[in-house]
């Protein structure tokens, strides 16, 4: 025990000595939480819109400035046809589009009503799906506007609440999520990477004949940036709390305990890529380029899971990221307790437990 | 010219005596990108409906037969206990609730207006405004379908109405495959090209072989060139690649001209491994390289207007955008592949990432010191 102690020092000031590395270990997650908290939101806001107004009276004139003074959209340019409306959507000027019928003012007062013509630049599906509900919802509280005083009879009312995130803020889903794939990715690379670095310079080979046993040694690289990473949670915590106006609405030390076992389930993935590759280069394709994109596409912050079809939603179960995601929000900002998230629990203990079991596994005694 | 030939002679070796990497740098992207497309769908479907429904009147429950009959919404529970909705939404069984007060067919017919709560788990975004704002709709057309049946036919001829029909242009389908295969292509090429060539130099730092290259004659633009130029020709194999599968497996075919696009692709990779040789001249360790480009690289990705609206972002962040080249690329794919648009249609574009690539490469070389 004495030797492992001795040796998890010899690594921490291996890591302190390494000034670099170290200020950017520390720094890197707070900036990144910053802009991220701030600048990423699934919500669809302050859209390009044009228009072609063909009736060019009052009405028209107030619809157009109800939907600019939306949250939704900005007006950007007026055109004259549908085919100056075309080019600035081949530009990207332009992300909707409304057309305004000739009398459109006179047809409103009539029986029967007028049509609008809704254009949505659906390269981005998403967006245009959105846009196009948005749209129709502006148009009808227009409507609702102009008839104004005019009761209508049997009307429905409905009253909306946003449950724990009334503002709609990014960053609630945001945090948790860039947690997860920061924690998950700086983790497994680390590590992955510090241990394959003593195979590549050859300092493997000492360590294995050293009277001390090899597995120890690479527990021991795994160690400090254990502690480095409980100090990132502390300052990404901090953060959100502080300077994103993220609550923390459960249990802290619950948040904490959760967030070391996350952890560890990234520093045992570590070990394992380690394990396995030979050089620097393959650990990091497969712990950078191979985690990456699924990290982020797979755990459910930026797309919903329940969406996805039957298929990605069971390889989604793989990415540990997606149960420490779910953890996260349902802690910090649901505020629910441990009976809530105890499955998710489970699966970051199984998921350890495995990882730890291979990485000890595959490790090799043996250069050859 | 010939001290050129053979760095680069000797570049082209060590990456194809390395099956290792290049099994990676092949299989990675490719299975990435038959797969994680079809992650990426926002339509709203699947829906968790949870109704408290305190008036058990024929009206409340035609109200949500109607709304389960567009399938959108699942009804995932149904009961008069506001307090098991609110926790069916803890347990995220559940992303809306729709509570039917007391009397609601009663008001409705004898105060002619009653209300309806919604609740909605407002964590992710996407569901909050599409999933309330679709019950809301729904909600209205059945207060239309409601009127017209109660209404007196001379009372029903109402003025003010709008009726709004909507097109989708460039993408009648709404396949969002479309949008997303090109997308993801140029995220698997940036990655692959900015990290490959952040660890290169640095890795002959690492192992000492950058000693017997600094005391060699060869220039410092070409020792750059010499690691440009295979991963060059290696990222535009990629692409080819990436290409065909996003042909045979997605039916993608740009509507534009391939031309556009490799024409840009080929200036927008000098930009990338560029920017991985700027990191490795400034790395000590293969770690320190590693790091520092996934920093890079996590803005890049996450700010390329790929996965959130650009629009959405505040002033600030628009400046970041601006000076990231994943946004360029991803927009000259989306203009080419679904607008139809030619070399000619991306000319500012073009210019931006060339200026950036002279830039970036101009640094690099500057950099690269070949003294210890």
């Amino acid at each position: 025990m004495r030797q492992f102690y001795n040796f998890v020092i010899k690594e921490f000031i291996h890591i302190l000595r390494d000034r670099r590395t170290l200020f950017i270990l520390i720094g890197m997650p707070m900036v990144q939480i910053l802009i991220f908290g701030f600048a990423l939101t699934n919500e669809v806001k302050n859209s390009k819109f044009a228009v072609i107004d063909r009736a060019q009276d009052e009405r028209s004139r107030q619809l157009i400035a109800q939907l600019d003074a939306s949250r939704y959209f900005e007006l950007t340019a007026q055109y004259p046809s549908i085919e100056s409306l075309e080019g600035a959507f081949r530009k990207g000027q332009v992300r909707l589009g409304l057309v305004i019928p000739e009398a459109f003012g006179k047809e409103m007062e009539r029986p029967g009503g007028t049509a609008l013509q809704l254009i949505a630049d659906a390269s981005d599906p998403n967006v245009a799906n959105t846009l196009v509900n948005y749209a129709n919802a502006v148009v009808l509280d227009f409507e609702r506007n102009v008839s104004g005083e005019k009761k209508i009879p049997y009307t429905i009312q409905t009253e909306t609440r946003m449950l724990y995130n009334p503002q709609l803020k990014g960053a609630y889903n945001f945090v948790p999520g860039v947690m997860a794939m920061v924690l998950l990715l700086v983790c497994t690379m680390m590590t992955a990477l510090t241990v394959v670095r003593e195979k590549e310079l050859g300092t493997m080979e000492i360590m294995l004949v050293s009277p001390i046993r090899p597995l120890k040694i690479i527990m021991a690289k795994a160690v400090p940036y254990l502690l480095l990473s409980i100090l990132n949670i502390a300052s990404i915590l901090l953060l959100s709390v502080f300077v994103l106006d993220v609550p923390i609405r459960g249990s802290l030390p619950l948040l904490f305990a959760e967030s070391i076992l996350f952890i560890l389930v990234a520093l045992s993935l570590g070990l394992l890529i380690s394990s396995s590759t030979a050089s620097q280069q393959s650990a990091m394709f497969i712990s950078l380029i191979g985690m990456f994109l699924p990290t982020v596409m797979l755990s459910g912050f930026m797309f919903p899971i329940e969406n996805m079809p039957l298929p990605m939603r069971v390889v989604s179960n793989a990415v540990p990221a997606k149960w420490f995601y779910n953890i996260v929000r349902s802690v910090m900002i649901k505020g629910v307790g441990l009976q809530h998230i105890w499955k998710e629990t489970l699966v970051l203990l199984g998921m350890f437990g495995f990882f730890m079991t291979m990485a000890i596994k595959k490790f090799k005694v043996r250069l050859v | 010219m010939s001290k050129l030939a053979v760095i680069l002679r000797k570049e082209f070796r060590q990456i194809i005596r390395n099956p290792a990497i290049i099994r990676l740098i092949f299989v990675m992207p490719i299975i990435q990108l038959l797969v994680l497309p079809n992650a990426a769908d926002y339509e709203i479907k699947h829906i968790n409906l949870q109704v408290t429904d305190h008036d058990h009147s024929a009206l409340s429950r035609r109200l949500i037969d109607n709304i389960s009959a567009t399938g959108y919404f699942q009804v995932v529970g149904y009961g008069t206990n506001s307090k098991k909705a609110m926790a069916a939404v803890e347990m995220d069984q559940a992303d809306l609730i729709l509570e039917i007060p007391h009397h609601f067919e009663k008001d409705l017919i004898r105060e002619e207006s009653a209300r309806l709560m919604i609740a909605v788990n407002a964590i992710n975004g996407v569901k909050a405004n599409l999933g309330g704002a679709y019950l809301n709709t729904l909600i209205r057309q059945f207060n239309g379908d409601i009127r017209t049946e109660w209404i007196r036919p001379e009372r029903l001829m109402q003025p003010y109405a709008i009726k709004t029909t909507h097109t989708n242009w460039f993408n009648p389908e709404m396949n969002y495959k479309y949008f997303m295969v090109p997308g993801i292509l140029v995220l698997l090429l940036t990655m692959v090209g900015m990290n490959l060539t952040a660890i290169n130099i640095v890795r002959e730092k690492e192992i000492g072989t950058i000693e017997q290259i600094n005391v060699s004659p060869i220039k410092k633009h070409h020792f750059i060139l010499g690691k440009l130029i295979p991963f060059w020709v290696l990222g535009l194999v990629v692409l080819t690649i990436a290409f065909g599968i996003a042909r045979l497996a997605y039916g993608i075919i740009p509507l534009g001209t391939y031309g556009a696009i490799y024409v840009f692709a080929a200036i927008y990779l000098l930009v990338i491994l560029g920017m991985g040789l700027l990191v490795s001249t400034f790395s000590a360790t293969q770690q320190q390289a590693m790091l520092v480009s996934f920093f890079i690289m996590m803005i890049f990705i996450l700010m390329s207007g790929l996965y959130t609206s650009i629009d959405s972002m505040p002033e600030w962040a628009k400046w970041i955008t601006r000076v990231n080249p994943v946004t360029y690329f991803i927009e000259v794919m989306r203009r080419v592949v679904l607008k139809g648009a030619v070399l000619a249609d991306v000319t500012r574009e073009l210019i931006i990432i060339t200026c950036y690539a002279v830039l970036i490469n101009t640094l690099a070389i500057i950099s690269y010191k070949k003294r210890s």
